[in-house]
Order: structure tokens, then C-alpha cells, then sequence
């Protein structure tokens, strides 16, 4: 990305979203019990392809990694993955119906 | 400091318009339709849980401990740098040491602080992803993970910087520093002038999180 060309930088803020702290929260976590590290937190945002790195938002991105790399480590499977957003997904329309707690 | 947030985000629900303490509209992600990342997200806190990896309480605490963490930490660096030239000295040699000195957490990161003059003019980026002091700062600003600042603050530095109202005169020259997995930067920004009688306090009153990141210079004190 160093290098490219892009258009100005929009100097503006935003609170996070509460999902979005949890993707931060769980990442800060799990990598602190050792289940993986910085590089592997980038490896995965890296190796995805450049257009759905540019399709994504940021903490998506940083989900998907954090996903895979816990998946990596043994800490749960695909299928039970899986099977528990299917269960999420089937709760409600929105995150805060979905979310349970 | 405009981006302190005191205010407790974990109860924040969506107010429609409103603006939330700190200033900005509230988001909609609460109560828009539930996206596939946040599906994931949801499964993947709820496995962890289910398994024993964390507890509910850890993430709680983690995002307090998130939502405490303000430019205002970096700022009491920078002021005790500029009032106590031994710790100004040991602050330059070994960043995480200083800062740890300060009773700051610097985790597993090494932080490196670099120094503004009138010579010199620091600034700092990740291109690669967001890597940030985030230990000393707080979560980086938005404009800091996108694309436009990560791609061309290495490239034309300077007009980047003119797009935060920062004009450096033709003899500065400009230092871009790109982050690593492991290594943090730290801008102390100059010490502006009139600031000659303020003391520690009043003096981190001043630093922004733009200046220590390097995108901006302190104004001159009256």
C-alpha cells in the first residue's frame, strides 16, 4: 500500500463501535495467551486478495484474520464455527438482537 | 484534549442523531441489519467463551482498559521529556523503558521515540496495516488505517502534511517512520515557544495526538 497513489486524507474521527471493540478486545486477548501473534494477525490481512482487502472495512478484515488464525491454533473448528453463526444469524435482524449479551 | 473519552462506550446504544459525549454522531451499527463479519465476530466471542479461552469479564475489562487509554498518556511523556532533560535523555535511548519508568504498560512492543527541531520534522505511518502506539495514544484515529494517508504520507510527505494545515519550510527535512508488528513510534513533538513558564501539567495540557504522531507542530504560546 506504501507508495500508491490515493486521494486526500479525510482528517476526521469516529467512536468505535461496540462490535468493533470486541474484535479489538478478542484480538488483544487471545494473542496474549499466546494463541498467535502480531505477524500472524497480518499474515492473514495480507494474504487476502486486493479486492477484498479494499471491499472490506477495517475490523472486518481484523475478524476474519483473528477467525483464522484461532482456527489455526485449534482453539475451535470450522464446522462448529459454522454451526454457532448459523445459531447467531437465526436470532434476530440486527447485532444488538444477535449479540445475547 | 478533544478525544479523551471518559464516557463509557460498552452501554452505548443508538441515539439517532445525537452526537455522543466526545463530540461525535452516534453509529449505526447497533441497529442495522446484522453483516456477516459481525455474525462471525458474535460466534467466534461466543466459542471462546463456551471453551474456556476468556471470559466475559476479560473482554469487559479489556475494553475499559481500551476506553481509559487517551493522547493524554503520550502528552505526560512528552512534557516530563521536555521539563527533565535526564529523562528527555533516557526517553531518546530506550522509549519502552522511559515510558515503563512513567508507570505505562508498553507490553511486547518496543517504543521509539524520535525528536522534532527545527531541523527535523518526524512523522509516522503503517503502511502495512494500523500499527500504532496504542499503549501511549489510545486507538489510532480513522484517518490513520486508511488508505489514503498510509499510501501517500510515504510518497509526497509534505503534501500530506499541508492537508493537516502543516506548512514546513523547504530546509525541514521530513522523516516518515513506518511501523512494524513490533515497533512503535512516538513523535516528541518541539516544545513550542511561550511555553518557557508552564509547568509539567499545563505543558501536557498542549500535546495533541496529531502532534505526536507527527502530522501537526505546536503553535507558538502567547
Amino acid at each position: 500500500m506504501g507508495g500508491l497513489d490515493a486521494g486526500p486524507v479525510v482528517p476526521e474521527d469516529q467512536d468505535f463501535a461496540l462490535w468493533e471493540k470486541r474484535v479489538d478486545a478478542l484480538m488483544v486477548l487471545t494473542s496474549a495467551k499466546g494463541l498467535f501473534t502480531v505477524d500472524g494477525l497480518r499474515r492473514c490481512v495480507e494474504d487476502m486478495a486486493p479486492e477484498d482487502y479494499e471491499n472490506l472495512g477495517y475490523y472486518d478484515r481484523w475478524v476474519s484474520s483473528v477467525n483464522q488464525n484461532l482456527i489455526e491454533a485449534g482453539s475451535y473448528s470450522l464446522e462448529e464455527l459454522a454451526r454457532k453463526m448459523e445459531q447467531v444469524a437465526r436470532r434476530g435482524e440486527t447485532y444488538g438482537d444477535c449479540t445475547g449479551s | 484534549m478533544p478525544h479523551d473519552h471518559e464516557h463509557n462506550h460498552i452501554h452505548d446504544h443508538s441515539h439517532g442523531d445525537q452526537l455522543s459525549p466526545s463530540g461525535h454522531p452516534y453509529r449505526k451499527d447497533q441497529d442495522a441489519k446484522l453483516t456477516y463479519w459481525q455474525t462471525m465476530e458474535i460466534a467466534m466471542r461466543e466459542l471462546l467463551i463456551e471453551k474456556g479461552v476468556v471470559t466475559p469479564q476479560e473482554i469487559t475489562r479489556t475494553i475499559e482498559q481500551m476506553d481509559r487509554r487517551s493522547p493524554a498518556d503520550g502528552a505526560k511523556v512528552v512534557a516530563r521529556a521536555w521539563v527533565d532533560p535526564g529523562y528527555r535523555a533516557r526517553l531518546m535511548a530506550d522509549g519502552t523503558a522511559a515510558i515503563a519508568e512513567m508507570g505505562f504498560d508498553p507490553g511486547a512492543l518496543r517504543l521509539i521515540a524520535v525528536e522534532n527541531t527545527d531541523q527535523i520534522h518526524n512523522v509516522v505511518v503503517c503502511t502495512l496495516c494500523s500499527c500504532y502506539p496504542r499503549n501511549l495514544l489510545g486507538l489510532p484515529p480513522d484517518w490513520y488505517k486508511q488508505r489514503a494517508y498510509r499510501s501517500r504520507v510515504v510518497k509526497t510527505p509534505r503534501a500530506v502534511l499541508r492537508e493537516f494545515g502543516t506548512e514546513l519550510a523547504d530546509n525541514v527535512q521530513i522523516r516518515v517512520h513506518d511501523s512494524t508488528a513490533d515497533m512503535r513510534y512516538l513523535v516528541v513533538p518541539a516544545r513550542p515557544k511561550g511555553t518557557e513558564k508552564l509547568d509539567e501539567t499545563d505543558l501536557a495540557a498542549l500535546i495533541t495526538r496529531d502532534s505526536m504522531i507527527g502530522v501537526t507542530r505546536l503553535a507558538p504560546q502567547k
